[in-house]
């Protein structure tokens, strides 16, 4: 009776959690990313266009710039997929990925509510507009996760000669999370909130907020892609991960990207081919 | 049901047995031998040590002082079927009577036709086939108490240690009760119960062990201790006056 | 009118009948089930041995599982996250970002409530049954399956109550499964997902959806004892 009972444990287990463990598909990729490719919906048109041609399937993990860059270093993923320009070229630099490649760019945009406290709406300096929200203390939520939007927004900061660490009041208000919970904290508070375009034109819970500040060519946020280091960790999927990064920057992925739009408007602009980017 | 005709684990010899626990001495140089065959009714007041003594030879505890002599090594352990125990409030296991019957034989490692073919017999035997299938905790105290005689009966074992079967029962149940011992009785089966009863005593004993304050005062046939008494404290107990 | 949203929002789910949709519903019910077993597999006997073993430091074992019941998921995640990474001593395996892990990870938080709940369920039995399965010779670690299977009404409830906990959790299976769309996303994790999106009631729609689920499991679960009762008291 007991030996039946076993078995019988035994099987239900295997029913349950064999599918679970075993659907591993013969070809996929870990692809360490940013919350705002991924909640922009980019990767729902992309993925499925390289695995019709390749027959890779990618695992997109979304995290912060930083943490996705740290995913990375540990080797927890193949390639990394992020915009940060400087912390890229650190990674690199440290031997942890093997090339930094320009893929795309969208760009930031300054988000504040309609009562628009600090009165900057339609401005197109984002230097001015910031210094008018630290002068008049109006709210302000910072993703505070060194994510890329995160570091961004710090070096507008100090473009607009302030330097927060040290002037930074109540109305500064870090909270650590991804980028849609702080454009849903900020709606709750009426603050204002440095946004990628993409992420924002995704973002369903708008409700008072709206676009105060854009087209400053500094608000430009570029887009890397590279392949984590095979020589720092063997186990990395050097071929699968090297074809996801060729696609991404070639004349079919590139056009992949600009092809991407919600409401008609597009939302990633694809400079591959520019130097320096 | 045939006696085994295998050597026999009786007689148990009882030798200076004691048992203390934290310093206070609750049975004290018991020394005494149970014959093979007939009821021997241990007798006493509450607390005397009737109870304990059951545990003690049928191996739940284990004495401080003195020793146990089974005939056979088999009998030193509880739970080789070769004595049983039957308790005063049935220990009735969250199941049916029927797996209640069949858990014991199952543990002992019988196959399944056997165990079928001995819980069908035990269950006419003991008047429980309406009962079989009934949850053995909602039966009533007299039912479970005679499943717990089955249960016993089922492991066909040589001995029987009984420990107040019948004082949480109405007259009825306990009828029926001391009618299945004497049957046990015919059988062959040797019986040791512990009551406060004197005239469930009388009907059912062969012989009568008679503690008082842990210590034997008298061993000696029924017939003997109830008509003629040797001690004092025997003979108060008889006419039911208090010992102390 | 948001909860409104969400109950159309869930509808909506529930009869779209969407594979991405069906895929994380499975997923989730597949997760949480197996974590469920393989705690219960662990810890019914690791439980029963608890109760009836008598060693030094025996208090102290019971104490830490009792609080060990109240681990915040997220550090279990993360102590498993550091396991389980390429750096980490279980790397090896490939485990991160899997379903594989994310059941780890559930069974890591269900398992102190089953080992706690068996050792009192299986301790207060011991105390009732001693004597008799004593002198049926059924001493020590040989009275475990009767213990375990007499007190299986109790169990149940400590399996619900780890079901409970595994499937509500978001902390633990979003750090180690990576909520990878497809693959690693369970209800609770596309609920933190749509929240951060801003989509609220299909957020709250979700929510719905897994309280459906889990109130269809309890109450299979709650049906099936009550009948189980009925026949053995």
């Amino acid at each position: 009776m007991l030996t039946r009972r076993s078995l019988l444990t035994a099987g239900l287990l295997l029913t349950l959690a064999g599918p679970g463990l075993a659907q591993t598909p013969e070809r996929f990729i870990v692809v360490s990313s940013t919350t705002s490719t991924q909640d922009s919906g980019l990767f729902g048109h992309l993925l499925p266009l390289f695995k019709a041609k390749t027959g890779i399937e990618v695992r997109v993990v979304s995290q912060g710039t930083g943490q996705a860059l740290d995913t990375g270093r540990r080797g927890d993923a193949d390639v990394v997929f992020v915009h940060a320009r400087a912390q890229e070229e650190k990674f690199v630099g440290e031997g942890f990925g093997v090339e930094r490649k320009p893929v795309m760019y969208n760009d930031f945009v300054l988000i504040g509510p309609k009562s628009d406290p600090a009165g900057i709406r339609g401005s197109k300096d984002i230097a001015t507009a910031l210094k008018a929200i630290q002068e008049k203390q109006a709210a302000f939520v910072s993703r505070g996760d060194r994510s890329g939007t995160h570091s961004a927004e710090l070096g507008l900061w100090k473009l607009a000669g302030i330097e927060i660490e040290k002037t930074k009041g109540t109305w500064y208000r870090e909270i650590g999370q991804g980028m849609g919970a702080a454009l849903n904290t900020a709606g709750a508070m009426s603050a204002y909130v440095l946004a990628d375009r993409g992420t924002w034109l995704s973002f369903r819970n708008r409700g008072d907020l709206e676009i105060t500040v854009e087209g400053d060519r500094r608000l430009f946020n570029q887009y890397g892609v590279m392949l984590v280091n095979p020589a720092k960790h063997p186990h990395v999927k050097q071929a699968d991960g090297q074809a996801f990064v060729d696609w991404l920057v070639s004349t079919e992925g590139q056009k992949a990207i600009s092809e991407y739009k919600i409401g008609g408007e597009q939302l990633f602009f694809p400079n591959a081919a520019q130097p320096g980017a | 049901m045939a006696m085994r005709d295998t050597a026999s684990i009786l007689p148990l010899s009882v030798e200076g047995l004691g048992y203390a626990v934290a310093g206070k001495t609750l049975l004290e140089d018991i020394t005494f031998t149970l014959p093979r065959g007939g009821l021997t009714a241990v007798l006493g007041a509450n607390g005397s040590g009737k109870s304990l003594l059951l545990r003690l030879c049928h191996g739940l505890i284990t004495p401080t002082r003195g020793s146990l002599h089974w005939a056979l090594e088999e009998g030193r352990r509880a739970g080789r079927q070769r004595h049983a125990m039957v308790f005063q409030r049935p220990i009735m296991l969250r199941r049916s009577a029927r797996a209640n019957l069949d858990h014991p034989l199952a543990a002992l490692g019988l196959d399944r036709a056997a165990r079928q073919a001995r819980i069908a017999e035990a269950l006419e035997r003991f008047g429980l086939e309406n009962l079989a299938e009934q949850p053995a905790r909602l039966l009533s105290g007299g039912e479970q108490q005679r499943l717990a005689l089955a249960r016993a009966w089922t492991l066909t074992p040589e001995v029987i240690f009984l420990d107040e079967p019948c004082s949480q029962l109405d007259p009825g149940a306990t009828r029926q009760i001391e009618a299945m011992l004497s049957e046990f009785d015919r059988d062959g089966m040797t019986l040791m119960m512990a009551t406060h009863d004197l005239a469930q005593a009388r009907r059912l004993a062969r012989n009568v062990l008679f503690l008082n304050g842990g210590r034997l005062i008298e061993e000696a046939s029924a017939e003997t201790f109830f008509n003629k008494p040797r001690t004092d404290e025997a003979r108060a107990f008889l006419t039911g006056n208090l010992l102390w | 009118m948001e909860f409104g949203a969400a109950i159309s929002a869930a509808l909506g789910l529930m009869m779209s009948l969407d594979p991405g949709f069906l895929g994380i519903v499975s997923l989730a019910v597949r997760v949480t089930l197996s974590a469920v077993l393989l705690a219960a597999v662990i810890g019914l006997p690791l439980g029963a041995m608890i109760a009836l073993a008598r060693f030094p430091g025996r208090t102290f074992v019971i104490i830490l599982i009792n609080a060990l019941m109240g681990l915040p998921p997220v550090v279990a995640g993360l102590g498993l996250f550091l396991l389980l990474s390429r750096t980490g001593p279980l790397g090896p395996l490939g485990w991160l970002f899997t379903p594989a892990a994310m059941i780890a990870a559930q069974t890591v938080l269900v398992l102190p409530i089953v080992v706690a709940l068996t050792r009192q369920v299986v301790e207060d039995l011991w105390l009732e049954y001693r004597e008799h399965l004593t002198s049926m010779g059924l001493t020590g670690f040989r009275a475990i399956p009767t213990l375990l299977w007499d007190g299986r009404f109790s169990l149940a409830t400590a399996l619900l109550a780890g079901f409970g906990r595994a499937s509500a959790e978001v902390g633990a299976v979003l750090i180690v499964g990576g909520n990878i769309a497809g693959y690693t996303r369970t209800m609770t994790t596309a609920i933190a997902l749509e929240t951060s999106k801003g989509d609220l009631p299909l957020a709250l729609g979700l929510g719905m959806v897994l309280l459906v689920l889990t109130l269809a499991i309890n109450a299979v679960a709650y049906g099936a004892s009550r009948i189980g009762a009925r026949f053995a008291g």
